[in-house]
């Protein structure tokens, strides 16, 4: 059962909101966000930058991944005014159609994935996973992709499209 | 006759939804921009069973940003009749109703729905929502609920009762050799990637336009005009991109009827998104009891097969499922007797989850059949074929194709099986015991009725449209791919739309039946386009086709060819100028018994499959790795061998989960399920997955469709958690024989 903090007074008070400047996909921009909205929430529904996905919210499924400051993380574990001045890379940052990133390349040339709904986040992660330069086998890049879920099963395909551009950039 | 740059089907073409997928610009249900949106939180019951006494709403009404708290007591009028909230699967029974009055009928239902200006001040007003219960005693233990197990007096459609034959009870007794037992499965969830939501845009003429998580937009809008009493026209549903659903979405879930009622109430637009966590409070798979003994000859002959199974429902629907019919339809044995019944659980009602019934039955069955093949000290694939039957046992059948013998010798050859020691724990690796071991998978090659347009314009583009649903199985690049082979025209040149209550009629997609039905549908609409092509050639001045019917041309690089003549050739647009046409459109419905269909009216149509594992465990740790899998399919005609091979992969993904990790567990003092987030419900994960291989066997079978195609959405998943335990036995001389087989039942 939820229970109920501080109902009387906490609720009636506005939240409020906090100036925060984030770089995202190279645009500055300043917003006004309130102090409980998820970097996820604002990205979404803020910023209609919907290619980041919510699959869980907890931490758990890897499908809200972006990169910060060229960093994967889990958008919907972060809120996003305490991101102030950061540098944030979305998807739609890595690459747009008929300019495509060459990991999205990789995932089309591969089946890399069925319904996409966990695919931006599989490819935002990957791109941190070369970012940090550890994986260089296929049990590597196993391993170090493991908290990013697909339901659907695409998980070899999407390790054939990683090692490709690993490979490549080799 | 086609040129080998020709692409059609056959042909292993890219997705092409792929750049929307991989680029973000596909746009998920609750993804859609709307102006002046509100934001849906639900609030969960927090008993099992009993009634909602009062609901105290003022802390969350003072929220800044709240706009309404609905509850049964404040909705506006919604339909009284269950007549009324039936979907396409008429699952029997009294369907459930969101805030509809007091009663409280599963852990989770939601009683509560509140609207704000953000989504989190909806989220964090539903938290201060204080809601008194009256509990009455629930059970959630299945166990439990088997001892009142029945057989429900009315059955749901597509439900086939099994057949007996023979006097198995005799036989067994008779029998020199016996294996009986009991295997189980545990209640799953679906747990596709992109959770429940749905976003419903208000319009002044009070209709409504709703972006809906489904298997299919019509299913949905046939709900929503029955249940708020809209007329069909007002309410458009659509769903062209779907992330996963694996059969949760084949009914309307309860953020559509959410969503939908708020923005009736509130004349706004509005929009409803499940949690994870709330992805826990509807569609499960159910779980299962199977009871199977079996007799056989010193030889490995089966002489008797007995096969009883009870699977969970609600108290308020009887969801049943095909559990007890596959080993019966599969194995030539003289003497088989099977029922099934269900057991109420004051849960949600159990629902599909991939290959419904088979992925049950067919998996817990092959256990068993591997039992007896060591009973019997026969090779467990030559214990298979030694009782293999050529045509439906059950039913006395011919299938109109089954080459399950082919897809064991050409798994069993690229496995590598012919090298396996016949002993358990006979194989080894270092510190990990190594075991081998096969199933037979086995599923429905289904067939339903479906239309489809195609629109030819003058500068050569085609549309081919039909309301089915692309939920990551590939339907947009099957789509494309037949109009290319009909039409001949490169997939360049062709859209594929889909996922929209307004294009021509199509079932809800499931079953495995949608590539052979959207597939003739679309072949349809084609070649009635082809045909006014032909038409319109005529009017070319000189009639350089002559007196050509259909039979004597092709269609090939956008021009009308004649057969006999191939340099004789007229393109599209000259066809079309010639008869002053801008462009021709034709709709067409595929039906059953269409083309050679009929004459498999009366076979057994059904996909197979040859499941061999290799799994290595830890044997002081109990950790068990699936190191390979061969997945030998016949599965008829294939459209497209690169998104057919990724449906496989798939299935035996969520097959390695149901052999060694997925399970949902019930608190049975609270009647709620306690892992609902996918930090505690298990799925398996990137270093999970090792070696997968997909083969697909030839099968030619004009009967069993109009293209021959017998869908593959379901066939990866049966058996292989079968094949995996059975290669768990005999890495270790341990017979599990309850999923999934965790550690603890290792070491056990």
């Amino acid at each position: 059962m939820p229970t109920a903090v501080n109902t009387a007074t906490y609720a009636a008070v506005p939240i409020g909101t906090v100036p925060t400047t984030l770089t995202i996909n190279g645009e500055t921009r300043t917003r006004a966000i309130e102090p409980w909205t998820t970097l996820l929430d604002l990205l979404r529904e803020g910023e209609d930058l919907i290619g980041t996905k919510k699959g869980c919210d907890h931490g758990q499924c890897g499908a809200c991944t972006v990169l910060i400051d060229e960093r994967r993380i889990n958008s919907c574990l972060k809120l996003a005014v305490t991101l102030d001045g950061a540098d944030i890379t979305t998807i739609e940052g890595l690459g747009q159609p008929g300019d495509l990133h060459p990991l999205q390349s990789a995932f089309c040339n591969h089946d890399a994935f069925q319904c996409g709904y966990c695919t931006p986040g599989q490819i935002c992660s990957a791109q941190g996973l070369i970012n940090e330069g550890k994986a260089k086998t296929r049990d590597e890049v196993r391993e170090l992709m493991s908290g990013n879920l697909c339901r659907c099963g695409a998980y070899s395909n999407i390790v054939d499209a990683v090692l490709d551009v690993i490979g490549e950039q080799a | 006759m086609a040129t080998a740059a020709k692409i059609g089907i056959g042909s292993a073409i890219n997705r092409v939804d792929g750049v929307e997928k991989v680029t973000g610009t596909a746009r998920y249900a609750a993804e859609h921009p709307v102006e002046n949106l509100l934001y849906g939180y639900i609030v969960e019951a927090a008993i099992a069973k009993g009634r909602i006494v009062s609901i105290d709403e003022e802390a969350a009404r003072a929220v800044p940003g709240v706009v309404e708290v609905i509850t049964h007591l404040n909705r506006p009028h919604v339909a009284w009749t269950d007549h009324s909230y039936q979907d396409e699967l008429k699952i029997p029974g009294s369907p459930f109703r969101p805030l509809y009055d007091d009663r409280i009928q599963f852990s989770q239902q939601p009683i509560a729905l509140v609207m704000a200006e953000t989504f989190e001040a909806a989220r964090y007003a539903a938290s201060l929502v204080e809601v008194a219960y009256e509990a009455e005693a629930h059970n959630t233990d299945f166990e439990v609920a088997v001892g009142e197990k029945y057989v429900p007096k009315k059955k749901r459609s597509g439900y086939m009762a099994p057949k007996d034959r023979g006097d198995a009870a005799q036989a067994f007794a008779d029998a020199p050799l016996k294996v009986s037992g009991d295997y189980r499965l545990p209640p799953e969830h679906h747990n596709p990637m992109e959770m429940f939501g749905s976003t419903v845009e208000w319009h002044d003429d009070g209709s409504i336009t709703v972006h809906d998580k489904t298997q299919g937009s019509q299913v949905v809008q046939g709900y929503l005009a029955s249940v708020f009493g809209f007329s069909k026209k007002k309410v458009r549903v659509l769903n062209p991109y779907v992330g996963g659903a694996f059969g949760s979405g084949l009914r309307p879930q309860h953020q559509v009827f959410l969503a939908v009622l708020a923005a009736k109430m509130l004349e706004r637009s509005v929009r409803v998104t499940m949690t994870r966590n709330q992805m826990f409070s509807h569609a499960y798979r159910p779980q299962a009891i199977q009871s199977i003994a079996l007799g056989a000859e010193t030889t490995g002959k089966l002489t008797a097969i007995r096969n009883e199974a009870t699977t969970s429902t609600s108290r308020y629907e009887d969801n049943m499922e095909n559990v007890v019919t596959w080993g019966l339809m599969n194995y030539d044995c003289p003497n088989a007797d099977a029922e099934y019944t269900v057991a109420q659980v004051d849960t949600a009602t159990s629902a599909d989850m991939r290959a419904p019934g088979a992925a049950t039955g067919m998996t817990l069955f092959e256990i068993a059949i591997d039992e007896m093949a060591y009973e019997a000290k026969v090779d467990p694939l030559e214990f298979r074929l030694i009782n293999y039957s050529p045509i439906d046992a059950m039913n006395g059948t011919p299938y109109t194709s089954k080459a399950l013998r082919e897809a064991f010798q050409e798994g069993a050859e690229a496995f590598g099986w012919s090298k396996r020691s016949a002993e358990a724990r006979s194989m080894r690796d270092g510190k990990e015991l190594v075991g081998w071991g096969c199933a037979t998978g086995m599923w429905d090659a289904q067939f339903s009725k479906t239309s489809a347009s195609a629109k030819l314009t003058a500068n050569g583009h085609l549309e081919v449209a039909c309301a089915t649903s692309d939920i990551g199985t590939g339907s947009y690049t099957v789509m494309t791919l037949v109009a290319a082979d009909t039409l001949g025209l490169p997939p360049e040149q062709i859209t594929a739309k889909l996922g929209d209550s307004d294009l021509p009629t199509a079932p809800v997609e499931g079953g495995s039946w949608g590539a052979a039905s959207s597939g003739a549908a679309v072949q349809l609409a084609c070649q009635a386009v082809g045909k006014k092509l032909l038409k319109a050639a005529g009017k070319i001045a000189g009639a350089p086709l002559g007196e050509a019917t259909i039979d004597d041309v092709l269609f090939e690089d956008g021009c009308i060819v004649l057969k006999d003549a191939p340099t004789v050739r007229v393109p599209f647009g000259d066809a079309m100028r010639a008869a002053d046409l801008t462009q021709i459109e034709e709709e067409e419905t595929a039906a059953p018994g269409f083309g050679d269909m009929w004459k498999g009216m009366h076979k057994s149509k059904n996909t197979h499959s040859a499941i061999f594992a290799e799994v290595k465990v830890d044997e002081e740790l109990g950790v068990i790795r699936v190191t390979r899998i061969v997945d030998a399919v016949a599965a008829g005609r294939i459209i497209n061998p690169k998104t057919a091979r990724s449906q496989i992969l798939g299935g035996v993904v969520m097959g390695m989960g149901m052999a060694l990790h997925e399970e949902t567990f019930p608190d049975h003092r609270l009647g709620r399920w306690m892992n609902h987030n996918f930090g505690e419900y298990h799925v398996p994960v990137h270093a999970d997955i090792h070696d997968i291989q997909v083969i697909f066997v030839d099968e030619p079978d004009p009967e069993v469709t109009p293209l021959g195609v017998k869908g593959l959405g379901e066939i990866g998943i049966v058996g292989t958690a079968a094949a995996i335990a059975n290669a768990i036995y005999h890495a270790t001389g341990k017979r599990v024989r309850s999923l999934p087989i965790t550690i603890d039942k290792i070491l056990d």
